[in-house]
């Protein structure tokens, strides 16, 4: 019977690792100019250091991330802009990273909010809610939440057009490859993903109308192992450039171990894939954050849901792998060029679903709500949004 | 599904198959001692990071592996001290020991997140792998899978054809006669406990370098556990282990593959494949037996040796 007592227990405890991988919470701050012990660690601190405005002291400028900033991913990504604007005079910065969404997002932020910081950055989906309980509490702080879409009097809600980048991502990958297939390993069917696989697959049939792209699905952000056997499963059906939504390099490695190309993802990947990585679509925070805090100080800033894109520099394309010939060069930056101008935009219609149904109308460009809650696949996107 | 798809996912299968196998078979030949060991993600996990961080700062995977082992074995020496000595229930020791190990490895390896270690390069066997169909599955691979290649038949020979295998089974099966015999139960358990461990650090290792070449907290994503249900499937047997391990394998490179090839199965449906096939897969070898099963277990699994007098 003890099979059965094992079994049973094996059952309970299946979901065991998923709360052991929550990790550790890890603060950094800097020497702060005054003697109190000014650690950002969530639990450390249970009494509420008073809030302190006095003149001449840093302003103090919190960060919240989802991940480790080591993993040259979207929390890196964010961090680069930190430590610029740790730079800034009159600014003093602190961050905490892998924080779980929910309660724990919470304690936090209000511990932040306690310290007295004048704006908080929140760059995690799921720290919304959490972050518009608190900023009702705390009127006089900014509070800032990166990929939602709730806004309040003191709250800004901001995204990029990451989908501007994948455009053109996908027009290098049309042009590089030679049988037409892309493979796309994505992370978790949202229309943030979606929308990426879309821009994406326009791109490259803007170059090569038959082009189709192969979608498969890991549900998750974070497993290298995982993702590169996806990234193997598509090569395997004969994909021969792969492209990702997930934060781990795995299918970079697979691109590369086959002798085949890729696109990378948040950061020039390049050293994980020499001889396979085309270009990435990149984030670029540095000059949205810079300009939001400068102006959160001066007091003029406009709490309001922004999405800033190619023209405003938040995202942008890696530098292009030497696999890449002058005239494919040449072409992207030119379409680059009309979407920084405002000539051209993604999405411009006719734009058809996976059956065929046109989804947008002929010369007409679909409305940013609708990319934002896009949950269908344009034509030429092999695959299931389920 | 087309049939061109079919070798390379049974060869997917063997390689994502691998690093449950062999966690599968240390955590079998830990068992087999008598001690059940439920620290093997823990373990896994640790072995993963000290296979990359050695890998990384010398240059050698092999030295990286054997760090691996190492940092396993001694993490599971953890779970010796208090279930040999200090008579401690094996079942909470073995998921502390879970929940220590994914902890220290995040805190130690946090620093490390994406970045490179050298590692295994996969390479052909010679003459082996020009066998069609076999060669392209079995011997396109690396090193380790190789190794674990030898390692259930190796296993069959050591627990059945060698005296210290017999002890150990002893050990395992009626501690008080292997006392009788002369032998010391709790000495054989402590090898079973570390040789285990060295075996689940392999596992771990297999992520890191060979699987992949990079770090990341929670790399082993449940694996550990997926073993400890593989040795009940196994009926501590090590064939059957090296079965369940591909079948687990197969089964996760299948629904990859089959999302690739472009169906209308839902993802979730298809992710859950794998997991759902571990439970039904314990639950069909439970119902098998009744006998079966439990008389297959060693007798004295979980049970400590009490100090006699």
């Amino acid at each position: 019977m003890r099979g059965f007592r094992l079994i049973a227990l094996l059952l309970c405890l299946a979901a065991l690792p998923l709360l052991a991988a929550c990790g550790e919470d890890k603060a950094e701050n800097k020497p702060a100019p005054q003697a109190a012990p000014a650690q950002a660690e969530p639990a450390a601190e249970p009494q509420a250091a008073p809030a302190q405005g006095a003149q001449g002291e840093d302003a103090k400028i919190g960060f919240i991330y989802v991940s480790p900033t080591g993993d040259a991913g979207w929390s890196y990504s964010h961090d680069v802009a930190r430590k610029v604007i740790e730079e800034m005079p009159g600014v003093t910065t602190s961050f905490v990273e892998s924080v779980p969404e929910g309660p724990d997002a919470e304690r936090v932020i209000l511990n932040m909010a306690r310290k007295g910081f004048k704006a908080i950055f929140a760059t995690s989906y799921g720290y919304m809610d959490s972050m518009e309980k608190v900023a009702k509490e705390f009127p006089e702080i900014a509070f800032m939440h990166c990929s939602g879409y709730k806004t309040g009097p003191n709250m800004t809600a901001y995204f990029g057009r990451m989908y501007e980048a994948r455009y053109l991502s996908g027009m290098v990958a049309g042009a590089m490859s030679k049988t037409g297939k892309l493979g796309y390993a994505a992370a978790f069917p949202i229309p943030e993903v979606i929308r990426g696989i879309n821009a994406f697959a326009l791109g490259a049939q803007a170059v090569n109308p038959a082009a189709e792209v192969r979608v498969v699905w890991t549900k998750t952000w974070y497993d290298p192992a995982k993702e590169k056997e996806a990234a193997k499963s598509l090569l395997d059906v004969g994909c021969d450039v792969i492209a990702q939504h997930q934060d781990s390099p795995g299918p970079q490695e697979a691109a590369q171990e086959r002798g085949v190309y890729s696109i990378g993802y948040h950061t020039d990947m390049t050293a994980f894939a020499p001889k396979a990585h085309l270009t990435a679509p990149i984030w670029n925070w540095t000059p949205f954050y810079k300009d939001a805090v400068e102006k959160i100080l001066a007091g003029t800033w406009q709490h309001q849901a922004l999405w800033p894109g190619l023209a405003e520099g938040t995202v942008d394309l890696a530098p292009f792998g030497e696999m890449v010939p002058q005239d494919v060069r040449d072409m992207v930056l030119a379409k680059k060029q009309e979407i920084v101008d405002g000539k051209y935009k993604v999405f411009t219609g006719p734009v058809f679903d996976q059956a065929g149904k046109q989804m947008v109308p002929d010369e007409q460009v679909a409305e940013d709500k609708d990319l934002l809650g896009m949950t269908w696949f344009v034509k030429g996107v092999v695959g299931t949004t389920e | 599904m087309e049939a061109a798809l079919i070798v390379p996912l049974l060869a997917a299968a063997v390689q994502s198959g691998t690093p449950i196998l062999f966690a599968t078979l240390g955590e079998m030949f830990t068992e087999r001692a008598g001690v059940l060991n439920l620290g093997v993600e823990g373990m896994m996990v640790v072995g993963a990071l000290a296979a990359f961080l050695t890998a990384q700062a010398t240059g050698s995977p092999w030295l990286g592996l054997l760090a691996a082992g190492c940092a396993a074995a001694l993490v599971g020496g953890l779970h010796g001290v208090v279930c040999l000595h200090f008579l401690g229930n094996q079942t909470v020791s073995g998921l502390a020991l879970t929940i220590f190990g994914v902890g220290l490895a995040n805190y130690l390896g946090t620093p490390f997140i994406g970045q490179r270690a050298p590692g295994f390069e996969p390479f052909d066997v010679p003459v082996l792998s020009a066998i069609p169909l076999l060669g392209d599955i079995l011997f396109r691979h690396d090193a380790l899978v190789y190794l674990s290649f030898l390692l259930p038949p190796l296993f069959w020979l050591f627990w059945h054809r060698t005296r210290p295998g017999l002890a150990l089974t002893a050990a395992g099966e009626y501690p008080r006669a292997a006392s009788a015999a002369g032998l010391n139960p709790v000495a054989l358990r402590w090898a079973g406990i570390l040789a285990g461990g060295f075996l689940v650090g392999l596992g771990g290792a297999y992520l890191s370098l060979a699987y992949t070449h990079l770090w990341t907290n929670g790399m082993t994503a449940g694996r550990g556990w997926i073993a400890v249900a593989l040795v009940i499937f196994a009926f501590w047997r090590p064939g059957r282990a090296m079965f369940g391990a591909y079948l687990f394998g197969g089964v996760m490179a299948f629904q990859l593959r089959l999302q690739a090839s472009g169906t209308d199965v839902p993802s979730s449906f298809l992710l859950m494949l794998p997991y759902a096939l571990t439970v039904l897969a314990l639950v069909l070898s439970a119902l098998r037996g009744r006998g079966a099963s439990s008389s297959a277990a060693p007798a004295a699994l979980g049970v400590n040796i009490e100090p006699e007098g």
